[in-house]
This record gives structure tokens, sequence and C-alpha cells, in this order.
């Protein structure tokens, strides 16, 4: 069943909102939105889904959002798979745009999939960077990567759309996944790769409503309640210095010196999956693959040993700094600073020095 | 009344001990161990704590893969499944996630009638997590992804989880049928018993795409809407300085002395 490719156009961005707060990725998003949709002529639309949330529609146009498609109900009021399952095909099926982007959240990961099967086209989840012009792709391709540029065809009609890289085998290895013959293109986007616009103050732009007719019967699912952890909220993406502690931290008594190096600092703890597994630390701390893709200004990886799945989600760091043991550890293969000792004498170190 | 759970599993390559070979870029399969994906583990747990419960639990468990995957499906009946189905038919490779929920949906069709479906959230070979949802959708189910917690109401018509957020949960209710997909915060699974290992009477069925009359159109790598476009291994950075020095003081010094050079800090 193919479709007329020529029938759609334009870029939209899923603007996630939980309780009427828009989240960081849909923001970022729509920066990724705008910029793409610059190289094929197209508008980047931000389609937000709730009930009372015309206000968000400002902070939209003001990260670069040229339009927003407002749906709005009561029964959207909670997410529900359902609900949003069908406000937002419905609209899809309305005004047919190319290229679909959710955040790679809880909620943008069980809403995709499900708008692909609806609309019979792809998804490919968790894609870490996009590129529709070719040279482009292959600037990043060639500068990120061990493709060999020299195979890629830059009139090979199948590959003119999206193109959407993304870790695969835990971050062993990286693929480019295309969507030549179906529309729209669908992808998920990781929370904390792609970057926000400035704020202009002020930008305004067109808000089209769109209604779509939800009855009880569509939504098949009774969301009780919607609760907040009380852990502390760890917002690793958006920190510029990370102090992360490894197995080399020996316990979970063993986070107390990287909590002490993070006050210092100014930081945020992070943790590798191994900390997490063994419940030395909570989850909401893990950097890497399975965990929060980071970029801050200086990453510390104390104790670290620097498994692949680690490295996957920090390597983008500005300034990788690695304290450890082991010599011949992996995570110094990418430190920008190496520093072989014990981090229990190294770290108190740093902090006295770091006022000097 | 019998309660009939299948459960969506999948043979993985342990992505933990892959390496990658530094010359050519390409991963290095050999020796590496073909495990059952992790949350499926933790999907199956949450159906054999069932039939723990309830005499007239039976849970089917139901993959795509090679015939080699009955590997995986003895090691579900070893910790207590009472059937494996495989599908298996060279027209089924190559499918993408959409392709592999036409396929899939078809087998469960042929299964016929259920109560539930528990699957993993994903699998650490693609990490897409879109599988069961794009089975729950050509299936018309509701569906609860991310469940951490799992209650299910006396005449089993109708079930209670919690769906873990970033920061927090929802509280979820939905009748059944329904499609879980399970992570491992919600249960730890059980070893394999010996019992089970030795069960002679368990049924492993391998069906091929026509025993399951599925759409040759639907499946396979020509019927995937994502295509891999090109596939590379990330490029290392480049290797950085090694701080020397006599004690962990003076190699503090240097750092700091270097990021204030560089107006780092």
């Amino acid at each position: 069943m193919a479709v007329n490719l020529a029938d759609y156009k334009n870029i939209w961005v899923y603007a996630e909102q939980r309780g009427g707060k828009l989240q960081n990725v849909a923001l970022e998003l729509i920066g990724e939105g705008r910029r793409l949709s610059r190289e094929i002529n197209a508008e980047v639309w931000a389609v937000l889904i709730g009930n009372g949330i015309d206000d968000l529609a400002t902070e939209c146009f003001e990260y670069g959002a040229d339009k927003v498609l407002l749906i709005q109900d009561e029964k959207l009021a909670k997410y529900t798979t359902d609900g949003y399952t069908k406000a937002l095909c419905d609209a899809i099926n309305e005004y047919k745009p190319e290229i679909v982007m959710y955040g790679a959240t809880h909620i943008g990961r069980d809403l995709a999939p499900r708008c692909a099967a609806r609309c019979n086209t792809g998804l490919t989840a968790d894609c870490t960077h996009l590129d529709i012009d070719m040279d482009g792709y292959i600037a990043f391709t060639s500068e990120n990567t061990t493709l060999d540029v020299s195979t890629v065809d830059k009139n090979d009609t199948k590959a003119l759309g999206l193109k959407m890289t993304r870790p695969a085998f835990g971050g062993n290895l990286m693929a480019t996944i295309i969507i030549p013959n179906h529309r729209p293109q669908m992808s998920t986007v990781r929370p904390g790769v792609m970057s926000k616009r400035e704020r202009e103050v002020g930008a305004t732009g067109e808000i089209v409503k769109f209604n779509p007719v939800i009855t009880d019967a569509d939504i098949r699912v009774q969301v009780l309640e919607v609760v907040k952890s009380a852990k502390e909220l760890v917002s690793l993406t958006d920190a510029d210095i990370i102090c992360s502690g490894g197995r080399g931290v020996g316990g979970p008594e063993g986070f107390q010196i990287i909590k002490d190096f993070a006050a210092k600092v100014g930081g945020v703890v992070g943790s590798s999956r191994a900390c997490v597994d063994a419940g030395w630390i909570d989850h909401a701390h893990q950097v890497g693959q399975t965990g929060t893709t980071v970029k801050p200004k200086i990453y510390f990886a104390c104790g670290i040993s620097g498994a692949i799945q680690h490295l996957a989600g920090m390597q983008n760091s500005d300034i990788i700094v690695a304290i450890n043991k082991d010599p011949d550890a992996p995570i110094f293969e990418v430190a920008d600073y190496g520093i072989v000792g014990d981090l229990f004498k190294v770290i108190p170190e740093i902090m006295a020095a770091w006022d000097k | 009344m019998a309660f009939k759970i299948l459960v969506c599993a999948k043979q993985v390559p342990d992505t933990n001990v892959i390496k990658i070979n530094p010359v050519t870029g390409t991963l290095i399969r050999d020796g590496v161990p073909s495990i059952l994906n992790p949350d499926d583990a933790n999907a199956l747990e949450e159906a054999l704590k069932l039939k723990d419960k309830y005499d007239d639990v039976t849970v089917t468990v139901v993959t795509m893969g090679p015939p080699q995957a009955d590997q995986m499906i003895f090691e579900c009946i070893a910790m207590g499944a009472d059937e494996g189905i495989i599908l298996s038919d060279r027209a089924v490779g190559g499918s993408d996630t959409q392709a592999t929920a036409n396929a899939l949906t078809a087998a469960i069709k042929k299964i016929g009638d259920f109560d539930m479906i528990f699957a993993g959230r994903q699998a650490i070979d693609g990490d897409t997590a879109q599988v069961g949802p794009q089975i729950a959708e050509k299936l018309g189910l509701p569906q609860v992804t991310y469940v951490e917690e799992f209650d299910i109401n006396e005449d089993r018509t109708e079930v209670t989880v919690k769906r873990q957020l970033e920061d927090g949960y929802e509280l979820i209710k939905v009748k059944t049928p329904c499609m879980l997909t399970c992570i491992k915060e919600l249960n730890q699974p059980r070893y394999m018993h010996v019992a089970g290992i030795f069960a002679p009477n368990k049924d492993i069925k391998i069906w091929s795409a026509a025993d399951v009359e599925v759409d040759l159109e639907t499946v396979g790598l020509k019927a995937s809407p994502t295509n891999v476009y090109k596939s590379f291994t990330p490029r290392p950075k480049g290797k950085g300085v090694m701080l020397t020095g006599e004690t962990e003081k003076d190699l503090a010094a240097d750092l700091i002395a270097r990021f204030k050079a560089k107006h780092i800090i």
C-alpha cells in the first residue's frame, strides 16, 4: 500500500506536557525540528494535546515553532495511550505531516509505537542524531563514526528523507534508519541530545485548533492517580558538571564522597549501571545507554571502568576526567584527562584545590 | 474456567559481553551467549506467579526467531511455562518492529482465545520497546507499558498496575484481556527447576508463516517500513592526557591548573 509521498508536508513535534508543564525534550525537539524544517522549506509544528493548556502555545513559539496544533478535550486531561493515540492519529490523517518526532520518554515510547502501527508507518526508536540534507549527513558520519562515506550515494532516491541515527546492541553499534516508502516518518529522540533554541521572547505564530471526536468507549484504561515520586529529582540532562561513581566506590556508603564532591563543584551525582543494579544508588542517577544521556561541560568518572553501555551515554561530554586505580580501564580511552589513583585520595585533593 | 496467559519473549545475544573488532569495526558474535531477554524474564515471572496462585492458569510463550530459539523456550518451560511456540520462517526474516508485530499478531490469532498478554518492555539487542504496543494495536487491545507493580481482582476481569514514569508513576486500571509490558522492577524472575528441566511432556511447537496464515505482504524485509541505511561504530574519541605526579595533591593541582589554563573553570 504505497502512499503518495508528495501529499505529506511539514515537521511535527509531539510537545509532551505533564500536568500542564512542557517537558524539556519537547523544547529540544522544537529546536531540532526547526533546524531540519529549514533544510526542506517546511514548517515546524508543535502538537499540544491535553486540556486547559492554551498558555503553553506561547512557549512553543518562543522556542521556535512556526505553528501550534492545539488539541484539547476533557477526556485528554490526563495522558492515556488510547486517548492520545486517537487524537494524534486523527490529526495526522487530517494534516499529513512528513515527519513526526516524539521525546523518547516513558510517554513518548508508549504513544509513538501505537501511532506508528495505526498509521501503518515506520518508527525509529531512541535516535541520537537526525539529518535530511545529505551533505550534513556525510559531514556528521565522517567526523563522528567509522562509516566509509564513499559508500554514501547522494543521489539514492530512497535516502532523500529523514536519516535517523541511533545506537544499537547496547551502544556497540550505530545504525542509520530510513523510511523510504511510508509517511509520516516517525522517530523518538533521546532527551538531552538535541539543543533548544535561544528563547525568543514575544515570538508568536498561528494556532491551529483540532477537535477529534473522543468518546468514553475510546479510552479503555482508567488512570486512578498520577504520583510524583518523593525521591530527589536528579536533572542529569541539565547539569554543567556531573560527578559519577562506579563499582570502584565499593558500596552504597562510597557514594558519600561522590555526593560531597558534587556539592563542592556545583555538580550532580551520576552513576554507572553496575551500582544501580547492585542497589547502591537509585536508577534516577544512572548514566548510559539504558539510563540518561548526558553532555555536561565536565564529567568526572570516578571508579568507573567504562563499559560501552556507559560510554554511550556520556562520551559527548565537553571534558571527561577519569579517576581509576586500573591504568588499563577503558574509560581512559575516552578521557581528556586521566588520573590513575585511588578515588578516595584523589577526590579530596581536587576538592581542596578547586577554589584556589 | 481456564485462564490463558501469553508471554511474548525474544532470544537475544547478551549485549553485556559483546565486543567490537577494533580493526574491522564489526561485532564479534563468536562465543556470545544467547539468553532470554531480561525484561521478558520479568514478563514470564509475572505470568508464573498467577499460575502459582490459580490452578486453571496456563502460560504459553510465543517467540519469533530461528529454530535454535528452542533453547530459550526450554528455559521458559523449565521455569514453569506450559508450552512454547516459535514462529520460524525465512519469509519473516529481516522484519522491522512493524513487520515483526504483524507476524506475531498472526501467531497469536492462530493460538486463539487468551486472557492476558505479558511482554518485556524492550529487548536488549534493539532497545526499541515497540513490538509490544504494535501487537496491542493490531489486536485492538488496551496496553500498559513500563509495568512495575501488578494486581488482579478476584474474578480476574480487571488488573490494577503501576506504570513507571521518570519522575513517579501512574496507577492504572484496565480490563482483561490487555497487553502489559514489564520492567525489571516488577519482580525477581525465578530459577529453572529440576522438574521443569526434565519435563518430558511439555510442548514446543515450531510454526511456519503458512501455519499462522499470515499475509506474506505484511512480513519480512520488503514489508518493513524502516530500512537500515548504514551501520557503523562510533569513532572512539581521541585519547587525552594521562596526568602524572608524585602525590594525589600534585595530580589534583595539575588538573586544576589545566582547567584554569583552558578556562574550563
